[in-house]
């Protein structure tokens, strides 16, 4: 039984069983380093201040809290209540942790900047936090992700990034993760490593939770502010986790929310050609850290599968291993077809059109909106906005353009 | 003297002769000549070997053994295979000290404790983990209790005080990376370790090995010069990438060695 929440990781990245500092000798020192300063700014009120400026400012923070009437209407059930992470600038809630990684960047002098990206969304905020600070930018991309996200990379190139493509291995996201690391280990000196979701070794699920926990702390304050109460359900698409902590983590210690991740079972799980590292995956060590992975019985990290790019990784930030293992969070499997589905019923009842990762989730709000009554809340996570997922879904439906 | 890698390196320095490490991909360019492959680098004038354990996201590791590894992986080799390739290896040497080295997954997932048991039983000497630094150090136990080297990397990056806890924690030899970079980079700079690898020398209790950059004759000279051992991969491993038989892996694998060996002849007598 866990009786705070709130109190992981421990001082090793510990989040029980999970997370830790998996990498090479070289990067320990860096990553010690980034440690020491992550901690001390988390505990500097101007670093906070500034960052709550920008999030105002420059994100457009709060996003609201939307009652979806009409889609829930149409469903029957319970009220699903949108978080609205696809009214950032840049249209997802990837800006949030960009704008506080960067901010520890200039704080520790660092200059050049690298990221990888798999969708490209985690590109082009890094890209445009970049910009704005007059740092330069190189993003890793696998070079299958170049040809199927064309929009995002020229994105990334408009905002003066350097998009390098990626040829090893399945050259996806996960490969796009390695080259940064090389890139990093070769670069240590004067190079800093903005990842792009709550994975990676420690300080990185920790410090990437902190810069988007931001998205359940407001929504909790809405939550009573509007509703009275806290919301009985939360969903939130699981990539490699960070919208998804982003929104869990206020509500960690509300024993009474339940808290439900959405993983990318693409065609099915039976199938094999799916995303869920939790609901299939095994703890092992990926890209840093001890956690759910995907991977054969020799250990080799096997190709995953989603219509969504942003949830196409074998593995998943720690802290929702250990959410999983201690039963505080359920994570459950949905299929490019149901968030497809959920996309086209959004779009048509409520006017907005939800990234394919986040659709993920809205499918997982309506499959449990139908058994609920209607006076229960589910809360779910609007990571990003469609417009990037047109092209894909265009093609999916035989659509010319 | 308990162990093979004890025993090598006592031998060695009666020969006043830094060791040569060659490293090579298991199952690599061809999974049936591994073990043909591993004597080969005997007869060439390997004093320990270095077996890499192919990882689909080996993070640390250059394009030429990244591709090394994709080759392995494409013919689905695994850790059941390279034992089998060490029992069939000792049965013909029982003296050349061998090293396993990969990444952690792999490890964990066939379970450690039964790796521990079969790698011990299989003659394997030590065990080299990329991503596993001293910090996590409980994960890889049961490897130590079975009476594997636990075979530690040290960096230019390496604190002060991390370097003492690798110092005491060492065991087989120290095994220290040139620079700040993945294997096969171009960046080594014999004189510009030479005094840091001194000093390890001087603080440590096990032999300095030195590795990544070494491609050639002069580049082992220059480092053997100041370390105990040099470990030689990538130029290595882009040798035999294309080799068109096992015949032919094994003739570049002696070709390759031979001139190194001969250029480490007496490389001690200056200390
Ligand atoms: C809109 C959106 N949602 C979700 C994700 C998945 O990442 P995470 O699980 O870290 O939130 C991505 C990643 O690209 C994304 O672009």
């Amino acid at each position: 039984m866990v009786d705070d929440y709130h109190a992981f990781p421990d001082a090793q990245g510990r989040f029980g069983a999970y997370g830790g500092t998996f990498v090479a000798e070289t990067l320990i020192a860096p990553l010690e380093a980034l440690t020491a300063t992550y901690l001390r700014l988390r505990n500097d009120p101007s670093f906070q201040q500034e960052f709550a400026d920008d999030l105002k400012h420059y994100v457009g923070r709060p996003s609201p809290i939307y009652h979806a009437k009409h889609l829930s209407e149409r469903i029957g059930g319970a009220q699903i209540l949108l978080k609205r992470e696809d009214l950032n600038h840049t249209g997802a809630h990837k800006i949030n942790n960009t704008i506080g990684q960067a901010l520890v960047a200039r704080a520790m002098g660092k200059q050049r900047i690298i990221a990888e990206t798999g969708a490209g969304q985690h590109g082009v905020a890094t890209a445009t936090v970049c910009a704005r600070f007059g740092m330069k930018c190189v993003v890793y991309m696998g070079a299958v992700d170049i040809e199927r996200q064309k929009i995002n990379v020229y994105r990334m190139k408009l905002l003066g990034a350097e998009v390098v493509p990626v040829t090893s291995g399945s050259q996806t996201l996960k490969d796009a993760l390695n080259e940064a690391l090389r890139d990093w280990v070769t670069n240590v000196a004067d190079t800093f490593y903005i990842i792009g979701t709550v994975a990676g070794p420690h300080p990185y699920p920790m410090m990437v939770r902190d810069f988007n926990a931001v998205v359940g702390r407001e929504a909790r304050a809405q939550m009573l502010e509007q509703f009275g109460r806290l919301p009985d359900v939360l969903t939130a698409c699981v990539g490699g986790g960070s919208n998804a902590i982003g929104l869990f983590h206020a509500f960690l210690n509300d024993r009474d929310v339940r808290i439900i991740g959405a993983e990318a079972a693409g065609e099915g799980i039976a199938s094999g050609h799916h995303a869920a590292s939790l609901s299939a995956g095994r703890p092992g060590v990926l890209h840093g850290n001890r956690t759910y992975v995907l991977c054969d019985d020799d250990g080799q990290i096997t190709e995953t599968h989603s219509v969504s790019a942003g949830l196409d990784y074998p593995g998943v930030g720690p802290e929702h291993a250990f959410l999983k293992d201690s039963g505080r969070a359920e994570y459950v499997g949905v299929t490019d077809d149901e968030a497809l589905a959920a996309f086209h019923l959004l779009c048509e009842t409520e006017g907005i059109l939800a990234a394919l990762e986040s659709s993920h989730a809205v499918a997982q709000a309506i499959k449990l909106a139908r058994g609920l009554p209607k006076d229960k809340l589910i809360l779910c996570n609007i990571s990003g906005r469609g417009d990037k997922d047109v092209h894909t879904i265009a093609k999916r439906e035989h659509i010319e353009l | 003297m308990s162990n093979r890698i004890d025993a090598r390196f006592h031998a060695l320095r009666a020969h006043n002769r830094a060791a040569l490490i060659p490293f090579i991909t298991a199952g690599d360019p061809i999974p049936g000549a591994t073990v043909a492959l591993m004597h080969a680098l005997v007869d060439g004038g390997a004093d320990v070997i270095e077996l890499g354990v192919p990882f689909s996201d080996p993070m640390a590791d250059g394009p030429v053994i990244q591709h090394a590894n994709e080759r392995a992986l494409r013919n689905k080799v695994g850790i059941a295979d390279i034992l089998r390739w060490v029992r069939e290896f000792r049965e013909r040497d029982t003296g050349t000290p061998i090293i396993l080295m990969g990444y952690l997954n792999p490890i964990e997932i066939h379970g450690i404790e039964r790796f521990a048991r079969e790698a011990v039983d299989a003659g394997v000497d030590g065990v080299l983990v990329v991503d596993c630094p001293i910090e996590e150090d409980a994960t890889l136990r049961p490897l130590r209790e079975a009476g594997l080297q636990r075979i530690l990397l040290t960096a230019p990056t390496t604190s002060d005080a991390r370097l003492a806890r690798a110092i005491e924690a060492a065991e087989g030899y120290l095994y220290y990376v040139s620079f700040a970079g993945i294997t096969g980079a171009a960046k080594l700079s014999a004189q510009g370790i030479a005094q840091r690898v001194g000093d390890l020398r001087d603080r440590a209790t096990v032999p300095v090995a030195v590795g990544f950059g070494i491609k050639d004759a002069a580049s082992a000279k220059a480092v053997a010069a100041f370390a105990d051992a040099v470990v030689i991969g990538s130029a290595l491993v882009a040798t035999l990438a294309n080799a068109g038989d096992e015949e032919d892996a094994c003739a570049r694998a002696r070709g390759f060695l031979a001139p190194i060996r001969a250029a480490l002849h007496g490389s001690k007598n200056d200390v």
